[in-house]
């Protein structure tokens, strides 16, 4: 009787561990990734505890770090998504980074010539304008894959370079500010997201990244073409043999990721820059494969590795201040984060013991 | 002597048992059929033979001495071999280069090409396994693979070989060599073992059959000693009905009617020629032939999944010879796909989500997923075809081989079809389910409907078709309504079958 029960217990854990299982193994590699850090500053001659401790606090020690953690989580957010959601049906967009910049630009661009428009109508306006521009730069890859096979990891790469150079090219050429700089003109106030905490440039941006995780979410739980895209990402001929038009569904995705990652530079623009710069992006389109890795591809993952991504960025720069350790650190914690990730039969082996 | 004795061997997967104290003994210079449904566990108690997995408890002696075999190196080491049922063969690199990987001979540290081509040879020649020596894998037939396997298995001097289900693939003349080939090994002195559910097989080659049924040992047997119909009894653990009954139907109008259909490959070779086919309500059309005869181009034709290069294919009046897939099935078309797992089923999803695959616009709302209706269709199309599962959200993948392929056949015959594709529909599947299966087959004969069965399996074809066409290398060969197996057999192969070739075949397939 006692040994039943103890099986049955054992039972109920097998079937929450199940459950949970990719929570599991993406807190296992985060932790592993830190006891390696932790051994890497011990080795480099810093304090370990007071590393950790500077990088905590200037991630979410005192409510400004914390807006400002947030305020970088936004945009890996988005790109995170858009990551995740061409991974759904089958394709790997590494071209976050330039659909973003064309979605920044072109939200800049239109905030000034229709700043005539109510706040109501202007900023859910220029937000689609930017989705668009992105969507339109993710249409690209995506046709082309369909067409011709071109393979989306080359092509999106090179997206990306064109995106970021040609948004450049019109800036210099067309809509340059006058100075030094190269930037457009300060958008109209109107076009400006609202400040959730004053003198924070954590705007309501953030609102408007969970509304989009929610609405994809359900996307791909319940409707019939979110349903279809993932088919053909888990499995293309059982897709076609269903009679799924497995080509539309691949650049249908590519748009849908192309809009959100474009959502990215949107929401750059209106809330935190005021304004498009040239190279405004400390490679947020690229963080967000990471993001999207360590988020399993799941729309709730991924707000979780974002954030996680924006404590280290925003916490990195503290513990470089105060603890004198340098940011590159940061950068080797994130890329073990993933490599542990990508390594899951080792942490199952560890787990079993 | 015995030279593998295995020991009350249990082995677990989570709550599944999948060898519940195996007890079985290998004679030295045997034939042995290890016989069971999908599922049994023969693979699994292989696998833990050959260090694959290590068993929960019990202990296997080798040469009567008790032995821990821990990874398959460890097993090739103690002479066991084993060919498994999808080969494990490098496309690219020829037969030579495949048979010698991981035990090349050397010379000054370089690979000494003249010496394996000798060893291989020599070998082929021993046991009369004719190969091509320097001929890439993926320009050989497929019973050249196999060969190729056990010929890899040979030479690193496995004394024990294990078949997995060897068969499946092969056409059956393969078949037939592959036998040949094993009588030579057994009379080399070698031990075999030889996994399979097809009783047929087991009765034809083996010296001792052991029947497995769900993770149990039923009974060891001399196969001299036993029927077709007691190894079926015991394997499924009821009667089974080896052959269907079937009753004589009134044919109506045509539903499927092909003609003239060609399909031209890349390379200007031709794939299918002048393919006329037609199928009335109420009509089995049996397509025999073995795989790779242009099977697959057609259903893929068929389906619309390729364009074919003339003809015309017309569907209960109206021409589809361009309409995409989904209008097709719109229009009453089914498919069961000839490989399940991979173009019919997402292994990843759960049983609703495949059971929807295809038919999912029915069950949607203003672009919604309706949820509730599609789980009380789901428990519908589960209870009526018998697939059996723990819940309606565990993943196809828990399922049994069998289970997954009534899961596709209930999908495909629950949308009330005109005219049925069914390609392959029982391959790799056990006895129990194969009888399932074809009694829904002949259901929907009975309901009017028009069926395309393309197979391999001489038995179906002739118990299930009314009318049997042959297919070989992309031509319609013949077409008659009764034929006997041995005539079947040779047209499959490509023979002209006359009557003195067939009389002598028959002799043969008697005699072994």
């Amino acid at each position: 009787m006692k040994r039943f029960w103890k099986q049955g217990i054992e039972f109920e854990m097998i079937k929450i561990f199940k459950k949970y299982e990719n929570s599991i193994y993406s807190f296992t590699a985060i932790l592993l990734a830190f006891l390696v850090g932790s051994i890497l500053i011990h080795l480099s001659g810093f304090s370990v505890i007071k590393a950790y401790s500077a990088l905590f606090d200037g991630a979410f020690g005192n409510v400004f770090n914390l807006t400002q953690t947030l305020m970088n989580t936004i945009p890996l957010i988005f790109t995170g998504l858009a990551v995740a959601i061409g991974f759904k049906s089958g394709l790997f967009n590494i071209g976050g980074e330039g659909q973003m910049y064309l979605g920044a630009f072109a939200t800049a661009i239109a905030t000034i010539y229709l700043s005539f428009l109510p706040v109501y109508i202007l900023i859910p306006l220029v937000l689609i304008i930017g989705g668009l521009a992105g969507s339109a730069w993710g249409f690209v890859p995506g046709y082309l894959k369909a067409k011709t096979g071109a393979h989306e990891v080359v092509t999106t790469i090179m997206m990306n370079y064109i995106g970021i150079l040609i948004t450049s090219y019109l800036l210099l050429k067309y809509f340059k500010e006058e100075g030094p700089i190269p930037q457009t003109a300060l958008i109209p106030e109107s076009a400006r997201l609202p400040e959730l905490v004053e003198y924070s440039r954590l705007t309501w941006a953030i609102f408007i990244a969970v509304f989009v995780i929610i609405i994809i979410d359900i996307f791909f739980k319940r409707t019939e073409l979110g349903y279809k895209i993932q088919t053909v990402g888990e499995n293309r001929s059982a897709a076609e043999y269903a009679g799924i038009n497995s080509n539309k569904m691949m650049v249908l995705s590519m748009m849908i990721s192309g809009f959100v990652a474009g959502l990215a530079g949107s929401t750059i623009v209106m809330g935190v820059l005021h304004r498009f710069i040239t190279n405004f992006s400390p490679g947020y389109g690229f963080t967000g494969i990471a993001v999207a890795v360590l988020g399993k591809n799941k729309p709730w993952g991924v707000l979780f590795a974002a954030i996680l991504f924006g404590a280290l960025q925003t916490g990195g720069i503290t513990m470089q201040l105060f603890a004198k350790i340098p940011m590159d650190l940061i950068v080797i914690i994130q890329g073990l984060v993933i490599l542990f990730v990508a390594a899951p039969i080792l942490i199952k082996k560890l787990l079993r013991k | 002597m015995n030279i593998i004795e295995f020991k009350s061997i249990i082995k677990k997967f989570g709550d599944f048992i999948a060898n519940d104290k195996i007890d079985l003994i290998i004679k030295k210079g045997e034939i042995h059929c290890l016989l069971g449904e999908n599922g049994a566990g023969k693979t699994t108690l292989m696998n833990i033979l050959f260090g694959l997995y290590k068993p929960e408890e019990g202990k296997i002696f080798l040469r009567e001495k008790p032995c821990k075999i821990n990874n398959p190196h460890k097993a090739i080491e103690l002479g066991l071999g084993m060919i498994h049922q999808h080969f494990m063969l490098i496309d690219r690199l020829t037969t030579t280069e495949n048979i010698i990987v991981g035990e090349e001979p050397l010379k000054n540290g370089l690979v000494d090409m003249k010496k394996a081509r000798e060893q291989v040879k020599q070998i082929s020649d021993n046991y009369h396994l004719a190969i091509k020596i320097d001929e890439k894998i993926e320009n050989i037939s497929v019973g050249e693979q196999q060969r190729v396997e056990i010929l890899k298995v040979l030479f690193r001097k496995a004394e024990i070989l294990i078949f997995d289900e060897p068969t499946a693939v092969l056409t059956p003349q393969e078949v037939n060599n592959l036998f040949t080939t094993l009588r030579e090994l057994k009379a080399g002195g070698k031990t075999i073992i030889f996994i399979t559910h097809k009783l047929e097989e087991t009765m034809n080659i083996s010296d001792r059959v052991t029947v497995l049924r769900k993770g149990k040992v039923i009974s060891t047997v001399n196969t001299c000693d036993t029927s077709p119909k007691k190894l079926a009894r015991m394997m499924v653990g009821r009667e089974v009905l080896l052959n269907v009954n079937k009753e004589k139907g009134d044919l109506g109008d045509k539903v499927l009617e092909v003609k003239d259909l060609s399909l031209i490959g890349k390379h200007k070779n031709i794939i299918l020629k002048n393919i006329n086919i037609s199928i009335r309500k109420g009509e089995i059309v049996g397509l025999a032939g073995v795989s790779g005869n242009g099977q697959l181009e057609l259903e893929e034709c068929l389906t619309g999944l390729r364009k074919v290069t003339s003809g015309k294919i017309i569907l209960g009046g109206d021409e589809i010879t361009h309409t995409p897939t989904r209008i097709r099935r719109k229009k009453g078309f089914s498919h069961i796909p000839s490989d399940c797992l991979k173009r019919g089923l997402v292994s990843t999803y759960d049983l609703t989500k495949n059971i929807i695959l295809g038919n999912q616009d029915s069950f949607t709302k203003n672009g919604f997923l309706q949820q509730n209706d599609i789980n009380e269709y789901c428990k519908e199309v589960i209870e009526k075809f018998d697939v059996r599962c723990q819940s309606l959200n565990e993943s196809v993948n828990n399922l049994s081989g069998g289970n997954q392929q009534k899961l596709v056949i209930g999908r495909e015959l629950s949308t009330n079809p005109k005219f049925i594709l069914a390609a392959q529909p029982t391959r790799g599947v056990d006895v129990g389910a194969i009888e399932f299966i074809h009694n829904n087959i002949l259901k929907m004969r009975k309901q009017k409907k028009a069926i395309l069965l393309i197979s391999a399996e001489l038995e179906e074809l002739l118990s299930l078709a009314d009318r049997i066409l042959v297919i070989y290398e992309g031509k319609i060969v013949s077409e008659k309504n009764n034929y006997t197996k041995e005539e079947l057999g040779l047209l499959m192969a490509g023979k002209k079958a006359s009557d003195e070739e067939i009389l002598e075949t028959g002799n043969r397939i008697r005699n072994d």
